[in-house]
């Protein structure tokens, strides 16, 4: 997909109106996540119920396609198992790096697989993966969170 | 005498005209006649230079100190020695805080910035002034992007040590008032190195009449190979420095345990020295004069009237610095309301235009005027007219693509 088309027919909708982007009402799990060299600057929110992913939201600010990809991930992680909110990411990560390219992964990232094609796109990948990476790192590491 | 549509001819990567190239502040291009000669060297007078006795090392040395002595005369009739031959203005600047800063100045000491500086005059200061115990102060622009004298008056005390400035800022473009602060800064006693990375590119460098102990600029961003800077240093002060590397070539006689260093300049080029970059950037300096600065000037104040005009056609843009085009040295710092620098970089890549967008390497300055990060379009001589039309055309549409 080209850029413009990706822009337009994906990622506008959630960086413009986002479904996810608010406070979660006394988080469990909390964690920013920031790219430095362009000022992507996310803060993700979990409530965590029995090991589930009961709640999420994420506040903060950065390039439509950083904030398009964590609208997109929320969408998916809610309902999820911590374990498979991981595995989720590494997928979406191997998919945006070029190294998950088999269509039965990827479906598993529904809508999020749209963002396939930042793939051909070196200088936006940080953009696309930073929701995710910050999601595993909370997930694996809850110690470094701010909460 | 050739016009400047000749001149653009020299620059394969222009002329193909796939590509508007409007990221002259980061790296300009260069033209097949550095090129050539950069490649002419390694073809028939490689050699380690400063070494051999032999004819190709010999003539290698020439071509290597001859760049030097044309260095020398380009910022305004300096002495050879006093130039330094570096990879880029970042090492020049560390140079100068390492030698320089780490032993002259100490606890208490004010090292005075700007909070325009990009981060290679800034970081340097941070360290020496951490690692001493001394005080960075700041200068802050007005809302134009001027340093003024009640600003520099203020802040420069006898507590100063040391001035670092930039002497063209690489967001803004306004030319901070060098001289003055230089003036200014020796009646209080302080050494004063000037950043020239954006102004040797677009103005005749007189480094004695700027009245700065230091000048750093690079290679890169005009016209020569990257990889090739300058460090010019006033010869009392250099003369009393120790050697930022050691190793080969600098010395003068080694024992197990001891070592004399060489001379000036040799004394602070450590290693191998980089004699066909600097071939280049003597090739490049000849080429900047045939073009002249005067019409490198013209060129670049109409395009970036051009530029502001169109982009203050466009209400959800905001400029950055000053409203005269004619003090922007080519470079024009945007925002678009509701779209994040990054995307517009990367719709306008689409369209084939290369501009930048992130923090440009001045953090500290982006917080000053609270943004995150911006967009930013630097042209050059061999830009066009035709180039900044297409370009307007094309950041008019920026904001449908983003779904406005």
């Amino acid at each position: 997909m080209e850029l413009k088309q990706l822009y337009r027919e994906i990622v506008n909708e959630h960086n413009l109106h986002p479904v996810n982007k608010k406070k979660i009402d006394s988080p469990d799990l909390v964690m920013r996540g920031v790219n430095p060299s362009c000022g992507d600057d996310i803060t993700l929110s979990f409530k965590i119920k029995d090991g589930v992913i009961a709640d999420a939201g994420y506040e903060g600010s950065g390039c439509a396609i950083s904030q398009a990809s964590v609208d997109m991930m929320v969408d998916q992680i809610i309902g999820k198992s911590k374990d498979e909110a991981i595995k989720l990411a590494q997928t979406f990560v191997g998919m945006i790096k070029g190294e998950i390219t088999d269509e039965e992964s990827i479906e598993a990232l529904d809508e999020a697989a749209a963002l396939q094609d930042v793939a051909h796109m070196p200088a936006r990948v940080k953009c696309a993966v930073l929701g995710w990476h910050t999601m595993q790192e909370m997930l694996e590491n809850p110690e470094k969170g701010e909460k | 005498m050739k016009t400047l549509e000749d001149f653009r001819a020299d620059f394969d990567i222009l002329s193909s005209g796939e590509y508007i190239y409007f990221d002259n502040a980061a790296t300009s291009q260069r033209p097949r006649q550095v090129l050539d000669a950069v490649s002419e060297f390694y073809k028939t007078k490689n050699a380690n230079p400063l070494r051999g006795l032999y004819d190709f090392s010999m003539a290698a040395t020439e071509e290597y100190e001859s760049a030097r002595s044309l260095v020398a005369d380009f910022i305004g009739g300096v002495s050879p020695e006093e130039i330094i031959f570096t990879r880029n203005t970042t090492e020049s600047i560390n140079l100068v805080a390492y030698s320089y800063g780490m032993d002259n100045i100490s606890e208490g000491d004010e090292i005075v910035v700007t909070v325009m500086e990009h981060h290679s005059n800034l970081l340097p200061w941070q360290m020496v002034a951490r690692k001493k115990g001394a005080k960075l102060v700041f200068l802050e622009p007005d809302s134009e992007g001027v340093i003024t004298r009640d600003e520099y008056t203020n802040k420069i005390t006898d507590r100063t040590k040391l001035v670092a400035i930039g002497h063209v800022s690489n967001v803004f473009g306004v030319t901070n008032p060098v001289k003055e602060i230089a003036a200014f800064a020796h009646e209080k006693g302080a050494v004063v190195v000037v950043d020239g990375a954006q102004s040797a590119p677009h103005m005749k460098i007189d480094v004695k009449d700027l009245g700065c102990d230091f000048f750093a600029f690079s290679g890169h961003k005009m016209m020569a190979p990257m990889g090739i800077g300058v460090l010019f240093g006033k010869k009392a002060l250099l003369e009393n420095m120790s050697p930022f590397l050691t190793g080969g070539e600098m010395i003068e006689y080694v024992t197990r345990e001891d070592a004399t260093y060489a001379g000036l300049p040799h004394k602070f080029e450590a290693g191998t020295v980089n004699a066909g970059d600097a071939v280049g950037l003597s090739r490049a300096i000849d080429y900047l004069s045939e073009v002249g600065y005067e019409r490198i000037r013209q060129q670049e104040d109409k395009l970036t009237a051009l530029l502001m005009e169109g982009l203050k056609n466009l209400p959800y843009i905001k400029i950055y610095g000053s409203g005269d085009a004619a003090k922007h040295c080519g470079i024009v710092t945007f925002t678009m309301e509701g779209v994040h620098p990054h995307d517009i970089a990367s719709v306008l890549n689409d369209d084939k235009i290369c501009i930048r967008a992130g923090h440009h390497c001045a953090q500290p300055l982006m917080q000053f005027i609270g943004a995150g990060s911006t967009a930013r379009a630097s042209v050059y001589f061999y830009n066009t007219e035709k180039e900044v039309e297409v370009f307007l055309d094309k950041l008019s549409k920026v904001r449908e693509v983003m779904g406005y």
